[in-house]
């Protein structure tokens, strides 16, 4: 079976160990991204998921200037993000995006500041790496703590995944069933934060939108029942994932040669991909409804 | 004026409004309003946007706590699962991924903990469910893609399997064609019938409950009145509510409520056959 695929799989991949990292972090956040994703996604609040993201530059490249691993500034930026946009307002539908505005404007300026004091001390890569991340790169040593963020934030969600499926279908239902709808709500937001900043680390902060929202996007498209959309988004994300990290490294020896091309372009454009699949999909199925219902009138 | 549900033996009290009043940031929504509801009755919370009516919903809900005044819901004790509440103007999300089935099922376990396990008990209990409401045709279809007819009954199911002895419904007509808007009244007054439920129904035009309704309680500018329907509408009792000349007209089988005064603002809607008051 391997031997079929050695056109594909260059020799050392799998022995290789900053791969053997990349695929196992890889796998795991994917995972994460796509539970949490669905809900974002149902919740529309995917502006301020990607917002986290952004958000989070601040913190990952203040981690470079503190000579920390940027995935604790991810996490500790976001919370407070986080904690921001709910004392704001992040609640009410007319606020959401107002809440998520200001911090992120606030957040991308303290960005702007970390990221020149890195560059400015010469610490080589830290723009691209907080940015557009730096998968190859992760310190063995940092798997298990990414694994304690991955069960809080996939814990945070499966504890509370019927009030929170409730209260995104509608609060006033939720509040009228006695679910406690804000306290739901900042768990939430705590399982966004700890998400978005683990994809941060994996594929840069600016493309961890993409893993959270792409594979959920296309679930949706694909099942009529959450668990299963969850199911298939983390599937998604992780084929994806580990298929970025095959490429990628098969691409060392591709144009211009011999620097490996970034993981996170492999895996947004494959997301990108599976994306455009269901929608020619969902739209053929939607027209050949049409043309039934159609000649049925006629 | 109490009213006695249709064949049954002695009328238990489900519901007791007693001396209601609601201040919001200075404001009387709601002044000294009192009524009660037995088992099995169907009622109409009528009256014009703005009057009260939500703001009534939400004091019996608990969602709001009264100025003054008691609300007791089936004697003495007031639990969620005791009232079904369907709210006003719910948009399900076509994109959302979950079956009509799905929904209804968080009306047994929605506010609990953790992920729902599937049982062949709590499947039962839904198809009966969705059966009861005519549902079992779009049981399996995405909820955000139902009609709004369809929708509502779901919503309706979903209010309905937790076995409350109080359903509440707000605006539950409003956004419904003509025929939707009829099935969902006939449910309604079938269900309250054979499980003794006590409905509550809120909606500004009260002719199509007119063949339904047990009693009527009628909301202008935070003031009530309630009975039957031929007690409170008309002309005399609503010249009292609004405190200004009120005639009642009879159309065929729909009711007309025009105000005297010649700066009245006459609203007519389409079909609608009644005229609100300034």
């Amino acid at each position: 079976m391997l031997g079929s695929l050695s056109p594909l799989i260059e020799p050392g991949f799998l022995s290789n160990a900053p791969v053997q990292t990349a695929l196992i972090v890889g796998g795991i956040v994917a995972v994460v991204s796509g539970i949490v994703g669905v809900f974002t996604v149902m919740r529309g609040q995917s502006f301020a998921g990607h917002s986290l993201a952004d958000i989070g530059t601040a913190g990952g490249s203040a981690s470079f200037l503190l000579g920390t691993s940027p995935l604790f500034g991810f996490v500790a930026m976001n919370l407070m993000a986080a904690g921001v946009m709910e004392w704001i307002g992040i609640r009410r539908p007319r606020g959401r995006d107002l809440a998520t505005g200001i911090v992120l404007g606030a957040a991308l300026g303290l960005a702007a500041l970390f990221l020149y004091l890195d560059t400015a001390s010469s610490t080589t890569g830290a723009t691209i790496n907080v940015l557009f991340g730096s998968i190859f790169t992760l310190q063995s040593s940092l798997v298990p703590v990414i694994v304690v963020f991955s069960v809080v934030a996939a814990g945070i969600v499966l504890a509370m995944y019927r009030p929170l499926l409730l209260s995104s279908v509608s609060s006033d239902l939720a509040t009228a069933q006695g679910v406690r709808v804000r306290f739901v709500g900042i768990g939430y937001l705590v399982a966004l934060a700890v998400a978005v900043s683990l994809s941060a680390v994996t594929i840069g902060a600016i493309l961890s939108t993409a893993l959270l929202i792409g594979p959920a996007a296309t679930a949706l498209r694909i099942t009529n029942r959450t668990g299963r959309a969850a199911a298939i988004a983390a599937a998604i994300g992780v084929a994806a994932t580990w298929l970025g990290v095959l490429l990628a490294y098969d691409s060392f020896y591709w144009f211009p040669s011999h620097n490996g091309w970034p993981v996170s372009f492999f895996v947004v454009t494959l997301i990108f991909l599976t994306y455009l699949l269901s929608q020619v999909r969902f739209m053929r199925r939607s027209t050949v409804r049409r043309t039934a219902v159609a000649a049925q009138a006629g | 004026m109490t009213v006695q549900a249709q064949g049954a033996e002695s009328p238990a009290e489900i519901l007791a409004v007693e001396g209601v009043s609601v201040t919001l940031s200075g404001r009387e929504i709601l002044h000294d309003v009192t009524f009660h509801i037995n088992a099995g009755e169907f009622t109409g919370l009528i009256g014009s946007n703005g009057a009260g009516k939500t703001t009534l919903m939400r004091v019996i809900l608990g969602l709001i706590t009264p100025t003054s005044g008691t609300v007791r819901v089936e004697s003495g004790t007031r639990g969620k699962s005791q009232i079904g509440y369907v709210p006003q103007r719910i948009t399900l999300d076509p994109d959302m991924p979950m079956r009509a089935r799905d929904l209804v099922g968080l009306g047994i376990d929605g506010q609990r903990f953790g992920l729902p396990w599937p049982s062949a008990a709590r499947r039962k209990r839904i198809d009966e469910m969705l059966d009861s409401v005519d549902a079992m045709r779009f049981a399996d279809a995405r909820v955000g893609n139902l009609s709004g007819g369809e929708q509502q009954r779901i919503l309706i199911a979903h209010a309905l399997i937790s076995e409350p002895r109080l359903l509440l419904l707000d605006e539950p007509l409003a956004n419904l064609d003509i025929g939707s808007e009829q099935e969902v009244v006939d449910l309604l007054s079938r269900i309250a019938r054979r499980e003794r439920i006590a409905v509550l129904i809120s909606t500004h035009d009260m002719n199509p409950l007119l063949p339904v309704m047990d009693r009527i309680v009628y909301v202008a500018a935070g003031r009530i009145a309630t009975g039957t329907t031929a007690e409170v509408v008309s002309s005399e009792s609503l010249t009292k509510l609004y405190g200004h000349h009120v005639d009642v007209i009879h159309v065929h089988d729909r009711i007309l409520v025009v105000a005297g005064r010649s700066d009245a603002a006459l609203h007519h809607g389409g079909d609608e056959a009644i005229v609100e008051l300034m």
